[in-house]
């Protein structure tokens, strides 16, 4: 055994004189020191990580199915349209691959929901981890335009119509508009060039991009460190070699934290899987089961769950102005209520970071911030009525109060103030 | 390089002058790839226009037609409903059509070339869905107590009104877009030319 051991490390040596295989094991994992008061809100982060390869394994497997073709078949079905149905019904496994890749898309974006929501919880993002909330913001922007390219590529209905309605939010643009939204369709129409093109930004240039963000994201964090639910900096108190009191390698303890939220989120995950994965049109919407039919919008479109409050908000504007259309104000606002989360380092001035050390005001404003957020969510999948319009206009003008009046209401409000080490109940330690 | 700190003008010039022709170089070569993406030959021979039997086209009915990849609406308006213009005008946001959405010839109360059959482009021109058709008057439509009939746009609620006039205060700017045409005879419309002018 011995001899096997010496010379596993003469392997490991002879490595480590050619890459930094041990000296990055050790700055990221072993020696990589995270505050040891990690709660709940911090399973999102390596789950987000768990999902991107879920969504890149089955998505490697679809595309050996899958073709990007609308002209239709000798049965008069779009070649692409089929192509899924075959995947679904003639590929041994085919099925699941597709449902996972499917209930995949939503649990991304429920898994960076909260990421983000912890990140706001904690002050996650002020200094000095303002880049990696940056690239952070980055990576949910790649997110969105993944999520969107590949809703077409089933070429339903809901694919069709929704393309079409996104690609003509770019023709609001003064000027530029209608031939920058004729770029992107590459055809008067949303029609095979748009299909096929689309498919080439999800699964190649889409993917790269944000696989290169999310070494980014990561590099970033690691140069500065986490932060934690105190929002305070455990690099502050270290010990005499240097490492912080209140650290923990990051592996064995938080890798073998991180599987528990994986073992967990899976076994939601599958059940979602097997027996319910159209979520009751929520996650799969109905309407996509019919062809892509040019002629005919289906009786109510609304955009998949995870673009709805955005999508509210773009339907809330409803006047011109500066003798703009409310058209482009619409996108613009829209735009910028997907954004808008890029300018919170700035925004926020109040003196704690975490949640646990804000005073009441901070405390309402978010809270206002979250129920409007859910309710525009709700409010973006069922048809616009008078009623709803007003009140996704009043919800809107709450969510973006929420960023514009914060660097007034997060300054005056009456924080209380914060430990000098981390709280941490946890692990058997004694109170 | 520079020798005890002074820069060399000259090689710096060299490094300036070099890495501007790279620079142009590299957006040179962007360009075949952007305009790649432009719709293709192909795309731009297609759309040749469209030829429609309206013969079977009773008052108050309506049939559509593909042109170019859109849905095009070709409505036969019964009088009432051509009387409902009038109740409209005051509830859209482009009464006159001023705006350029319609051949000149189209630029009139009906927004047609002969009053009763209206022809327009069923594409909403907020953000590109195909309204449907609420032609029910009143409470009965769903729409509002005073609807005049119209079209509902399903997306983001716009509404239009027989002549596909939008209503003030919605997401669309502007009227449907009514394409050129022209008739060959009583009961034949030709979708995409109008060497005629528009007369019927």
């Amino acid at each position: 055994m011995s001899i096997v051991n010496a010379k596993l490390k003469d392997l490991l040596g002879w490595v480590d004189e050619r890459f930094p295989l041990t000296s990055n094991w050790k700055a990221h994992l072993s020696e990589y020191y995270a505050p040891k008061n990690f709660n709940f809100w911090y399973f999102f982060g390596s789950l987000a990580l768990l999902v991107l390869v879920i969504q890149i394994v089955t998505g490697i497997f679809l595309v050996m199915h899958f073709k990007p073709d609308a002209s239709l078949n000798a049965a008069g079905v779009p070649v692409a349209f089929a192509s899924v149905e075959y995947i679904m019904r003639d590929v041994p496994w085919g099925w699941l691959i597709r449902y996972m890749h499917s209930t995949g898309a939503s649990a991304f974006f429920i898994v960076v929901y909260m990421h983000m929501f912890r990140g706001m919880l904690y002050g996650s993002y002020r200094k000095p981890r303002e880049l990696i909330w940056i690239f952070g913001m980055l990576i949910f922007l790649c997110l969105m335009a993944e999520a969107f390219f590949g809703y077409l590529l089933p070429w339903g209905q809901m694919s069709y119509w929704g393309a079409q309605v996104i690609v003509n939010l770019f023709s609001a643009i003064p000027f530029v508009g209608p031939d920058l939204s004729l770029w992107i369709r590459g055809d008067y129409v949303v029609g095979d060039a748009t299909l096929n093109r689309f498919f080439a930004f999800h699964v190649i240039a889409v993917p790269l991009v944000l696989v290169g963000l999310v070494v980014a994201h990561i590099l970033a964090l690691h140069e500065v460190g986490s932060n934690n639910p105190d929002g305070i900096e455990i690099k502050k108190k270290k010990d005499a070699k240097g490492i912080p009191l209140d650290g923990i390698p990051f592996h064995p303890y938080y890798t073998v934290k991180d599987i528990m939220g994986v073992v967990v989120f899976l076994m939601v995950f599958s059940l979602i899987v097997f027996f319910a994965p159209e979520v009751g049109g929520y996650f799969l919407e109905y309407n996509n089961f019919f062809p892509a039919n040019p002629l005919q919008t289906p009786p109510h479109i609304a955009p998949v769950w995870y673009f709805t409050p955005f999508y509210s908000i773009l339907r809330a504007v409803t006047y011109p102005l500066f003798g703009v259309d409310a058209k482009f104000w619409g996108v613009v606002a829209m735009g910028a209520s997907a954004m808008i989360f890029v300018l919170l380092p700035w925004l926020d001035r109040s003196p704690a970071k975490s949640i646990r050390y804000r005073g009441p005001i901070y405390k309402t404003f978010l809270a206002a911030f979250v129920i409007s957020f859910f309710v525009l969510g709700y409010l973006g999948v069922l048809p616009p009525t008078p009623v709803r319009t007003l009140v996704s206009q009043i919800c809107s003008v709450i969510y973006f109060a929420f960023f514009l009046l914060m660097p007034i209401y997060s300054s005056i409000d009456k924080c209380k103030p914060e430990p000098d080490r981390v709280t941490s109940s946890g692990h058997g330690v004694k109170k | 390089m520079s020798n005890d700190g002074k820069v060399d003008c000259s090689r710096r010039r060299l490094l300036v002058a070099t890495a501007t022709i790279g620079g142009l170089g590299g957006v040179a070569a962007a360009v075949p790839f952007v305009a790649s993406m432009m719709p293709s030959e192909r795309a731009k021979a297609a759309g040749a226009p469209v030829e429609v039997d309206i013969s079977k086209l009773a008052p108050g009915q309506m049939m559509t037609v593909e042109w170019r990849g859109k849905p095009v609406w070709i409505i036969n308006r019964t009088p009432e409903q051509l009387a409902s213009l009038k109740a409209t005008d005051a509830k859209v946001s482009d009464p006159k059509s001023d705006k350029k959405q319609q051949p000149d010839y189209c630029k009139n109360e009906t927004r047609s070339i002969k009053p009763s059959i209206l022809v327009a482009v069923g594409i909403c021109t907020h953000l590109g869905c195909s309204p449907s058709e609420k032609f029910k008057t009143g409470a009965e439509s769903g729409v509002d107590p005073d609807w005049a009939g119209g079209f509902v746009c399903p997306c983001h609620g716009s509404t239009f009104d027989l002549a596909g006039r939008v209503y003030k205060s919605k997401p669309a700017p502007d009227n449907l877009e009514v394409p050129p045409h022209m008739y060959l005879g009583d009961a034949r419309i030709v979708i995409g030319e109008d060497k005629k002018g528009g007369t019927a």
